[in-house]
């Protein structure tokens, strides 16, 4: 990662490539397709941090009918993409890798997207994908949002020169 | 009560294709927040193409169901579109996820590959996100407890 930045600086728009972008992007689809076609069920990726919730809180909000209906499934869903990460990174990683952004931004970021998601119905694979793929006004205007959002505190962040 | 209509295949299902999207953010580079911050950055536009891949594939997968397929089999439920209702809170959420996205890099199912791909200090932002849903579900428990039911009823 870190011998690619100087790389990046010179204005390529696909450092990297396309191709693994593209493959992993239509996994990400086939992945949720297998679950909508079997069994009807529109997967996304952050109900989960609800419904788990609900093992451990007698808050109301995360003990209602639907995340404790669904929330054995989210478990396994949610397992099964840790597992599926780990299976690429035996395949073709080689060991493990891990990132160099900051405890603190990761802690901080997490809690802003925690509060974030929840709030506004989905994430980057409920609104981002599957939102998306159904056509949904909701999900284009809250992906517009969010991606607009983050693009600026992105560039605010690297312009104050907070790295990585 | 719906669990008892479950096939024996339903677990199983939902775990093969949490697998196959997992392995899918992994080769996509979003498990890795550096990716993530680089496409924010304008450096690398790739993840275009994985976002814009995968609403292609879902987007085939609900057109072709909801028009020709009847149920699901594993779970005799009718096929239907992701259409949730708007309100202020897409916006707002969209907002607060805009600026936790690009402050760190990290959304939930990009979080979870993370994990799978053994970078630990993720853990950081799992715990994050966690508390970020229960200080929402907290406040807004709080807020509809001592406002009546009138904003809970019109905002759900």
């Amino acid at each position: 990662m870190n011998e690619l930045s100087p790389l990046l600086a010179l204005g390529e728009p696909f450092p990297r490539g396309v191709l693994p972008y593209l493959l992993g992007g239509l996994l990400v689809g086939v992945g949720a397709a297998v679950i909508y076609l079997a069994t009807g069920i529109i997967a996304g990726a952050s109900t989960f941090l609800e419904s788990t919730l609900s093992y451990v809180s007698n808050v109301p909000r995360f003990n209602r009918f639907k995340y404790v209906q669904s929330r054995d499934w989210r478990l396994v869903f949610t397992a099964g993409i840790v597992s599926g990460a780990a299976v690429y990174a035996v395949l073709f990683q080689g060991g493990i890798w891990t990132t160099e952004v900051q405890w603190w931004r990761l802690l901080g970021g997490g809690f802003l997207v925690g509060v974030g998601t929840r709030l506004g119905k989905g994430c980057t694979s409920g609104h981002g994908v599957c939102g998306v793929g159904s056509l949904s006004n909701t999900s284009f205007v809250n992906v517009a949002t969010f991606l607009a959002i983050a693009i600026g505190t992105a560039q605010l962040v690297q312009a104050v020169g907070v790295a990585p | 009560m719906s669990s008892t209509r479950r096939s024996q295949l339903f677990m199983p299902i939902i775990y093969v294709g949490g697998l196959i999207f997992g392995f899918g953010l992994a080769i996509s580079g979003m498990a890795r927040p550096e990716v993530v911050l680089d496409f924010l950055q304008f450096e690398d536009f790739g993840l275009l193409f994985v976002m814009g891949g995968a609403a292609v594939v879902t987007g085939v997968t609900f057109a072709v169901a909801t028009r020709y397929l009847d149920r699901a089999p594993l779970t005799a439920s009718e096929y239907t579109r992701r259409v949730k209702a708007f309100d202020r809170n897409v916006v707002i959420g969209g907002t607060i996820f805009g600026v936790g996205w690009g402050l760190s890099g990290i959304c939930p199912g990009a979080a979870y590959a993370s994990v799978g791909i053994g970078n630990y200090p993720i853990l950081w932002a799992v715990v994050g996100m966690f508390l970020g849903a229960y200080a929402q579900g907290y406040w807004r428990a709080l807020r509809s407890s001592t406002t009546d039911d009138v904003t809970e009823t019109a905002s759900s």
